[in-house]
């Protein structure tokens, strides 16, 4: 059976007509063409499918659009203003948090849920955050990493960052000081 | 002299890390073609059965159904990625041999179509006895599995010997026997595999997969599709994880390329989480024996070490496996001598093979246990033991392997200084010994540290199939923009392959890597790369990649010299400009360089090969271990254990890793970071696992894998060791730092409450079930204590070429510049 859904995404909003027992994250993938969320596990377990709704993380692979009807709902594709990335997006791209990049958008909502909550959270609060969100790439380090300079970032000392881009040179000395990726 | 660098060393972002922050980057599942139909895989319910007849009536019935195939509508080949083991079909036809093979696939219009019709084919099975455990499987030999093999349900046996062991233990003052076993464990990718297969109408066929292997996959098509590799066109997509997951053919790309042909239309088939588990092709159950003798002192004086590997129904890179649970433990410690044994045995159980590390973390965790009990014998400090033991560097193993530069010393040293191991090591040993009773109410933990060490190949120096072209290729253009447009068949699993071959062009040309546009992983326009696996990429196409932009700035560098009126040999290339670097005001910028170029030479295209030196030991089985160079890691953990659950938190991990030298330092800490988690997992929750033949965890929530609140703090140190093989000197780093981790904690849990578990996964009940043993007095060791009544073959015997120098290193195919 379809029904006739209004759903508000990254501040658009989407009539749509679909199956009454498609999730959420099946009509954002493929009837609204947002790819950027991605499946893992289809149960509820990895957190890769996470976006958020009214800016709380939900697992999209365990939502029904039936019920998010005139709600919020924001996926990685509604992170950047416009061309500009979030913070969070600028530090995991430039501290290697984006390995294989597949389980990137879902960490990438939960953690923007946590500054909005917790601007300058302690290490061990972003981890509990996150700890629904399954990696099995990084190791997870590179990630605590990008979220912790993210809060620097926009956080209230913006002052005095720690550059943290910028581990001892391994190779000989630098000649040229190049930067790669949208500046 | 210390080489200086603009690009190599810095901690750049990737190159695609773009894409992947807002959700841009298209894996295979994410792509959407016109007309597109969508398939669904029937797997089987027995662990083994004869298929007695299959019947797609009711499934071909069923209103929005494009096709239904079998077994039947494909030729009837078997494949198997390694030559020696043709034993898979995508749709089984006689027998099923585990839970989760193909037996039929369905095209639909939609996936709950295709999968409701998949319900409706009727198979008639006659179930068979099922063998799921080595010893099954050697106690019936009556229920064969496959009908090849090195006799019933074994799949390979092998022995070799290098040198006298007996004389070897006869000269020992401690010669020490233990049995390990290591729990199978799988890759457990994000992403889980897909395919998207468009068979066009002039008769060809293009695969999009989420693989770690498009050019094995390109030749296995050709043969399991019966037509041309010249027709076929395999792309693979960004990988979301691959681990070793991804590297064989699998049914669900070949019934997508199959049904695609029958009807038409483009055919997507995306695996269930379910079906990844099955897929599998992970670690190995491996059983291991190991006696090695040492002195007083703590030196080797050889070592024999007997596996047995769970292999699962079907052989996959089995063959491989096997020869590495042996060939690789060499290349750490001197070891004089040393004899191996090794047999896979097939079973009624999802195939395993290649995951990270490929069949030496199992070796590697007997053989640290073992040191780490051989020093408390011989009242040795087990760093001092190991540190003092190292294999030198630029010779060769018992084995026959060259070592060229071993970093491992200073590794030890970097991770006994950062983790404060001699005190904590004194301390808390000391602390084990007391026993203050505490109140039932306190928690009791005690806290210990472990140290071990480990080594592994930059590559594997043959390929999979016996030949003699390059194992990488890399086609370089240079655009009149100032450009430069890499072609290679590497395949980005999130590794940074991508990134590294654009790092290596920029540093040549003197480029910002931005201006070098990758295409990777696309049989039809890039030189065969064989596929991401065996830490071969960074080394093999690293060089391709160089030599490549050494031919192209070389041309460049003639017509700039004509320009200039210079020499060619006084040029440099560098800040996209080149000239001669006393006199830069004339230096012209990279894009006229280019233009000056193609006016002289015409197009500006240039060609890399890769092909390892080669070193293959002079006997049977001497092709498996070979590798231009070895990876070093030494790690030490700490953790406690709680005394009255047996579980144990993992505190700090410290680990220092010989990666020759870091491109790019921030992925490697990555690639570090990734294995030693990886470690953890292995070392203490995930299992393969099974239960009346099927998967006991098919699922993440069921199969545990570490969170962030499990993982450690990792601190990582890289050390440079230049090696003569490497781009630019580098080794590889996305494997060999998870080896260590393992006896690490299994070392530390001993020392924090004096319990041996000689068994992985080490989880919570058996360290339990060790303290209990502790209790009432008796050995705190729970692990095997018995191995299979299993006759391995003669062994082949060779002279140990321990010792001997390294060959000379420079030799190596398609090195030579053509012009």
């Amino acid at each position: 059976m379809n029904i006739r859904i209004s759903l508000s995404v990254n501040g658009e909003s989407r009539e749509l007509l679909v199956p009454v027992h498609k999730t959420l994250l099946e009509v954002l993938r493929e009837d609204l063409d947002l790819i950027g969320t991605k499946h893992g596990c289809e149960l509820g377990e990895c957190g890769t499918c996470t976006v958020l709704v009214d800016g709380a993380p939900v697992l999209s692979c365990i939502a029904l659009p039936a019920d998010l009807q005139e709600r919020e709902i924001t996926t990685v594709e509604g992170m950047a203003d416009g061309a500009r990335l979030h913070p969070l997006q600028q530090a995991f791209a430039e501290l290697g948090a984006a390995q294989c990049g597949y389980c990137t958008p879902g960490i990438l909502l939960t953690a923007k849920a946590l500054l909005a909550d917790d601007p300058a959270p302690t290490r061990q609060r972003i981890r509990e955050a996150l700890a629904g969100n399954l990696c099995r790439c990084t190791g997870y380090t590179k990630i605590l990493d990008a979220v912790e300079l993210a809060a620097l970032r926009v956080g209230p000392a913006r002052g005095d960052l720690p550059d943290r881009r910028a581990p001892e040179p391994c190779g000989g000395a630098p000649t040229a000081n190049i930067k790669v990726g949208p500046q | 002299m210390t080489k200086r660098f603009s690009v190599i060393g810095q901690p750049l972002p990737k190159i695609d890390a773009w894409g992947k922050v807002i959700g841009d980057t298209r894996y295979t599942d994410d792509l959407v073609l016109p007309r597109m139909a969508f398939g669904k895989l029937l797997r089987s319910p027995h662990a083994h059965a004869r298929i007695r007849g299959i019947d797609t009536t009711r499934a071909r019935a069923v209103p929005g159904v494009y096709a239904v195939i079998t077994g039947a509508d494909l030729p009837r080949v078997k494949f198997g990625i390694l030559p020696v083991s043709q034993d898979e079909e995508a749709l089984c036809t006689e027998k099923v041999r585990m839970v989760g093979d193909a037996v039929g696939a369905v095209a639909a219009v939609d996936e709950e179509t295709a999968d409701r019709a998949c319900r409706l084919i009727d198979v008639d099975y006659e179930p068979l006895p099922a063998l799921m455990s080595i010893q099954e499987s050697l106690a019936h030999p009556e229920v064969r599995i496959h009908e090849y093999g090195d006799g019933p349900n074994v799949h390979k046996n092998v022995a070799l010997q290098f040198g006298d062991v007996e004389a070897a233990f006869a000269a020992a003052d401690l010669v020490r026997e233990d049995v390990f076993f290591y729990e199978g464990n799988t890759h457990l990718p994000m992403e889980q595999h897909a395919a998207v297969a468009h068979a066009t109408a002039d008769g060809k066929l293009t695969l999009w997969s989420s693989t770690q292997t498009p050019h094995y996959v390109h030749r296995l098509l050709a043969k399991i599709l019966d037509m041309p590799a010249a027709h076929i066109r395999v792309i693979a997509a960004p990988v979301g994880g691959g681990f070793g997951g991804k590297l064989d053919p699998f049914a669900h790309e070949i019934a997508a390329c199959r049904l695609s042909q029958l009807i038409g239309r483009p055919v997507k088939i995306a695996c269930t989480r379910e079906e990844v588990f099955y897929i599998h092709r992970g670690r190995h159950p491996v059983l291991m024996w190991i006696k090695t003798g040492f002195t007083r002192a703590g030196d080797i004086t050889g070592c024999h070490l007997k596996t047995w590997l769970d292999g699962g129904a079907y052989g996959s890179y089995g063959v491989a496996s096997t020869f590495y649970t042996g060939v690789i433990n060499p290349v750490t410690y001197k070891m004089p001598v040393y004899k191996f044994e090794g047999a896979r045995i097939f079973t009624n159980k999802p195939p395993c093979g290649p995951k990270r590390g490929h069949g030496t973390p199992q070796p590697r965790f007997a053989l640290e246990v073992q040191l780490d009990k051989a020093a408390e014998q011989l009242g040795l400090d087990p760093a001092d033991m190991r540190r003092r033991i190292l294999v030198e560097p630029f010779t060769k193993t018992a084995n026959h392997l060259t070592v060229t530069t071993i970093g491992l010393g200073e590794c030890i040293d970097k991770v006994v200084d950062a983790s404060g191991w001699r005190d904590k090591a004194s301390r808390y040993r000391a602390a084990a010994e007391v026993n203050t009773p505490k109140p039932l109410w306190q928690p009791r933990r005690r806290r210990g540290v472990g140290i071990a060490c480990s080594s592994y190949m930059t590559g594997a120096g043959t390929a999979i199939y016996w030949n003699s072209m390059p194992h990488s290729g890399v086609v370089l253009r240079a655009d009149r923009s100032g450009g430069v447009t890499v072609l290679c068949g590497a395949t980005d699993i999130g590794q940074g392959s991508d990134s590294i071959l654009a790092y290596l062009v920029a540093e040549v040309l003197g480029l910002d890597p931005k201006d070098v546009h990758v295409h990777p992983a696309d049989t039809s326009l890039t030189p065969v790369d064989l596929g991401s696996y065996s830490s071969r990429v960074t080394l093999m196409c690293g060089q391709a990649a160089i030599q490549a932009s050494e031919r192209l700035r070389a041309a460049i560098f003639k017509a700039v010299a004509a320009r200039l009126g210079v020499d060619a040999a006084t040029l440099a290339a560098r800040d996209r400009k080149v000239g001669v670097p006393d006199d830069w005001d004339k230096a012209v910028d990279f894009a006229q360089a280019v233009e000056l170029g193609e006016a002289m030479h015409g197009v500006l295209a240039f060609a890399g090969s890769y092909a390892p030196p080669k070193r293959a030991g002079k006997y049977k089985g001497g092709g498996v271990g070979p590798s231009p160079c070895y990876s070093y890691s030494a790690c030490v953990v700490e953790l406690s254990v709680d005394e009255d659950t047996g579980e144990v938190e993992l505190h700090d991990v410290w680990i220092a890793h010989d990666i020759g030298r870091a491109l790019n330092p921030l992925l490697v800490e990555g690639q570090v970071e990734g294995s030693v988690y990886m470690g953890i997992g292995e070392a203490v929750m995930e299992a393969q696992v099974f239960r009346k033949n099927v998967h006991k965890a098919p699922s993440m929530l069921e199969y545990k894998s570490p969170t962030t609140l499990e993982t450690p703090e990792i601190h990582t140190m890289l050390v440079e060791t230049d090696d003569p093989e490497g781009p630019f000197g580098a080794k590889e780093a996305g494997q060999g730092p998870l080896l260590p981790v393992m006896p690490a904690i299994a070392n530390a849990i001993y020392q924090a409450v004096g319990v041996r578990v000689d068994e992985i996964p080490i989880t919570a009940e058996k360290v339990l079930k060790g303290l209990e043993l502790k209790r009432q007095g008796k050995t705190a060791r729970v692990g095997p204590d018995r191995v299979p009544l299993f006759t391995f073959k003669q062994p082949l015997v060779v002279e140990s070429a321990f010792g001997a120098p390294a060959d000379a290193i420079a030799v190596r195919p398609f090195a030579d510049d053509p012009s």
